[in-house]
């Protein structure tokens, strides 16, 4: 039987949820204009103001918010309360050097962890359960943000963070985790290290909540058959609260969006143009409910096909499919936003040229990120310590800028890979 | 009184040094020493050789990243303890050094030639009473 966090709400009838929408665009649209600057500007450019904002059918009207606004308006320029109502901040890769800082305010990280509460029991977890939570805790939101959301439910949460491997299976075995919350690589990882350690029969895991990377239904048939769980998926970004703007049910087939707090639609990522609902395009997001950092249409960038299709569980919140791509050059590595252009950044600011190629693979369901960089006339030297020296200043600073090690490769200049004369700066290798 | 050294950057593939050696081959350049300081990825090739300008023009014209360098060459005895008795000298004089290397002689007697590279002036070798060589007197023909 399908369990609900706020049935009333998930299953409410769709007049009732456009009206609420309607009420809360109008009065969010009224606290950005108040509040925000930034956005008002934008607003008045596009000759918009809160009048013309009457309904949920109005939200076209809205200019845009891209990342790059975001980068724009560092540190602070879209919050929308003084920092003293914020309680805490998350923070995400901007495009280059600096960092996108979300604010959140208390009543913003309620309904982000009430978010995550009904994602979790749509996967039928309860307070019975044991959640083990192996995602980045700190600026991260994948932590904070599945802790939360397990500890409104009344889960009782094992805030592991990621990495330590030993120690995961140590806890999983010893306090008999039922619930496993991590990126799906990291969870294909850690069935493997059950098997290897010969394990199987002292795991009681039953559910897992993936997401923060790509992932395939072979990948999820794979984890669900070698972990002998049910694996859900789960959709957010930081920009918007963290993991909870969407997720999935019993069905298993499309992630509901949480519609009382976001609203979703498509669009064309080259004209910008409104798609109706079953086309593919990028999806963009309207914070309806939050405070701290109240994003209006902004472009997440992740191409995808929303649903409004009857679903069997009973909710009547719109679907989105698992994002099919991105509408910019955006690579998720480890579960970690990394632009190209940071990698550039630290270059050129290391005295390197932008000539580089990245190259990602997935060695043993791990991310690998490796960079080549050419090598030029003033880096060079007959000492190779002064190489190396220089070598890990550079792999040090991508770990600063990036959050993730890189490895960094010297190679003979102009011989990175060029396709009409423009080298080709990434190559996926994951056959995800 | 130092020697001219060229060092090439060398990426860790196969072909990379014979590729090096055919274009120093072809341009007519002997060469003198060789010696390589590795990482798994790279390395980095010292070379001496005849022509040291030519060699520098020929590497680069080939898209090479490589640099010439001055380091010290000191004649050695050809006998037991000839290398121990000059790095003791050099010890106890306290001059420090990044790298060295064995290279062939070229003056017909029993003598090695080690080459050195440091920070300090070759004539504080010189001062403490080593055998220190100049270009001409290990094949270098440029000036």
């Amino acid at each position: 039987m399908e369990r609900y966090y706020s049935k009333e709400i998930e299953c409410a009838p769709r007049e009732q949820l456009r009206a609420m929408q309607s009420e809360r665009l109008v009065s969010q649209v009224r606290h950005v204009w108040d509040n925000v600057p930034y956005y008002r500007h934008k607003m008045e450019q596009a000759g918009v103001s809160p009048a013309d904002i009457r309904s949920i059918d109005d939200i076209t009207k809205l200019p845009f918010l891209k990342k790059d606004d975001l980068r724009d308006s560092y540190p602070d320029g879209l919050r929308g309360v003084p920092a003293k109502e914020c309680v805490r901040i998350h923070s995400t890769s901007g495009t280059t050097g600096k960092r996108v800082v979300a604010y959140y305010t208390k009543e913003d990280i309620d309904l982000w962890e009430t978010c995550v509460a009904r994602a979790l029991v749509a996967a039928d977890i309860s307070d019975e359960d044991v959640v083990q939570v192996c995602y980045g805790y700190g600026l991260f939101t994948g932590g904070l943000g599945l802790h939360g959301g397990a500890e409104k439910l009344g889960c009782m949460v094992l805030p592991m963070s990621s990495g330590s491997t030993d120690r995961q299976l140590q806890f999983m075995e010893d306090l008999k985790s039922t619930v496993l919350c991590c990126t799906p690589s990291y969870a294909a990882y850690l069935s493997e290290s059950i098997h290897e350690r010969v394990l199987s029969d002292r795991i009681h895991l039953r559910k897992g909540i993936f997401g923060a990377e790509a992932w395939s239904e072979d990948m999820r048939a794979s984890i669900e058959s070698s972990l002998g769980i049910k694996a859900h998926d789960i959709y957010g970004l930081t920009e918007l609260s963290g993991p909870g703007v969407a997720y999935e049910c019993s069905v298993q087939n499309g992630m509901h969006i949480n519609e009382d707090h976001f609203y979703a639609e498509v669009i064309d990522p080259d004209t910008g143009e409104s798609l109706p609902l079953g086309s593919k395009g990028e999806l963009v997001i309207t914070s309806l409910t939050k405070k701290g950092f109240p994003l209006l249409r902004y472009r997440t960038r992740d191409i995808c096909i929303l649903s409004a299709e009857k679903c069997a569980c009973g909710r009547t919140f719109v679907k989105m499919s698992r994002p099919m791509g991105r509408s910019d050059d955006m690579l998720i590595i480890k579960g970690v936003n990394v632009f190209p252009s940071q990698i550039e950044t630290v270059l050129i600011q290391q005295g390197y040229p932008a000539n580089y190629q990245i190259i990602v693979d997935r060695v043993n369901n791990s991310d690998t990120l490796d960079v080549l960089v050419e090598m030029t006339a003033e880096n060079f030297s007959d000492s190779l310590s002064k190489i190396t020296a220089k070598e890990k200043a550079l792999v040090a600073e991508l770990k600063a800028m990036l959050g993730i090690y890189a490895n960094v490769h010297l190679v003979t200049p102009k011989t990175i890979t060029r396709s009409e004369g423009k080298a080709v700066r990434v190559i996926d290798k994951r056959k995800i | 009184m130092g020697v001219r050294q060229i060092s090439v950057f060398l990426e860790n593939k196969s072909g990379q040094l014979a590729h090096i050696c055919r274009i120093i081959a072809d341009a007519g350049i002997n060469m003198k020493a060789l010696n390589i300081a590795e990482t798994s990825d790279y390395g980095v090739v010292r070379l001496i050789t005849d022509k040291p300008d030519l060699t520098v023009r020929v590497l680069s014209d080939e898209g090479l990243v490589c640099r010439c360098t001055d380091v010290v060459a000191i004649s050695v005895p050809d006998v037991p303890g000839g290398l121990a008795d000059v790095l003791e000298l050099i010890a106890r004089k306290n001059i420090s050094i990044e790298y060295m290397y064995s290279m062939m002689g070229n003056d017909g007697k029993s003598h090695a030639v080690m080459v050195f590279q440091t920070e300090e002036p070759s004539e504080v070798f010189a001062k403490a009473g080593l055998d220190v060589l100049c270009g001409k007197d290990i094949g270098i023909s440029e000036a």
